[in-house]
């Protein structure tokens, strides 16, 4: 993740729009990587992707004598970015309906959990293994969508609750609940199918469950 | 008050992020101490956060920093101040 620094950002936006234009390129980049899996979680597909990121980063260009610093810039230039990556959605009308049930399913059920008696924690370094990442994202980009652009700004771009509530123009509750949901989600895809990835144990009597 | 499982469960995502009081998170630290089964529920939804927040697992498509400031150039020529 990266912090952002609004007096960096105020200094950038005066000195760019007094003609300093190509500051911008620092400005924009400790945005770029959320920007784009904004849009990848939102098109679900790598070069439409990229290109409205293209897109989203001149919007921000073209607008940002508009930025008036009571939100966080981050937080923005996240807003333009889904924006653009909604205006696609709905361009295309190939928003998936799997939001639509989601936002059913919001209102109502409870998850029940993957059930274990035991757990082993994976650690970060099999991540080198590439099948774990592959088996992640797959998790991942297998949430509905609601659900999906919480976990990809809360946990994966680590955003505070404010901040993901800000660019997704819902509120701090619905963050919480769709972000309970979707941990509840992945944990339950997912634990039962981790336990491969745990590093063997030597000297005991095995897996405990 | 006893809590039961299921309000556990309910609770995870907060108690992971620390968001819940302090009563309550005493009461669901009670119920962890003689729960294997929340146990386990919380630890593997701990370790899931955990794996899926690693930068390896998303990573940008190869060049696309590269690509991205070169279109911005190019529009930054082209664009007023």
């Amino acid at each position: 993740m990266t912090v952002s620094n609004p007096q960096f950002e105020m200094d950038c936006i005066r000195r760019i729009l007094a003609g300093e234009k190509h500051i911008f390129h620092d400005l924009i980049r400790p945005c770029e990587r959320a920007i784009y899996f904004l849009q990848l979680s939102l098109l679900q597909n790598e070069a439409e992707a990229e290109d409205a990121a293209q897109e989203t980063a001149i919007k921000v260009y073209l607008n940002l004598h508009n930025f008036r610093g009571d939100a966080q810039f981050r937080t923005w230039v996240l807003s333009i970015a889904r924006n653009e990556g909604l205006g696609r959605l709905r361009k295309a009308a190939t928003r998936r309906e799997d939001s639509l049930d989601a936002e059913i399913d919001e209102q109502s059920g409870d998850y029940t959990p993957a059930i274990l008696t035991s757990w082993r924690e994976i650690p970060s370094e099999s991540l080198e293994r590439k099948e774990l990442g592959a088996l992640l994202r797959k998790a991942i980009e297998g949430l509905p969508e609601i659900y999906r652009n919480v976990v990809l700004l809360r946990d994966i771009e680590e955003m505070d609750v404010r901040e993901t509530a800000a660019a997704l123009g819902i509120t701090e509750g619905t963050v919480k609940v769709r972000l309970h949901r979707a941990r509840a989600l992945l944990q339950r895809d997912l634990a039962p199918r981790l336990k491969e990835f745990a590093p063997k144990r030597k000297g005991l009597f095995g897996w405990g469950a | 008050m006893r809590i039961d499982c299921k309000h556990v469960w309910e609770h995870i995502s907060a108690y992971i992020d620390g968001e819940v009081d302090a009563g309550l998170r005493a009461e669901i630290d009670r119920h962890l101490e003689t729960c294997e089964i929340c146990s386990a529920v919380l630890d593997s939804t701990r370790n899931v956060v955990v794996l899926v927040a690693d930068d390896r697992v998303f990573e940008l498509p190869s060049g696309f920093s590269e690509r991205l400031h070169a279109r911005l150039e190019k529009e930054l020529e082209l664009a007023g101040p």
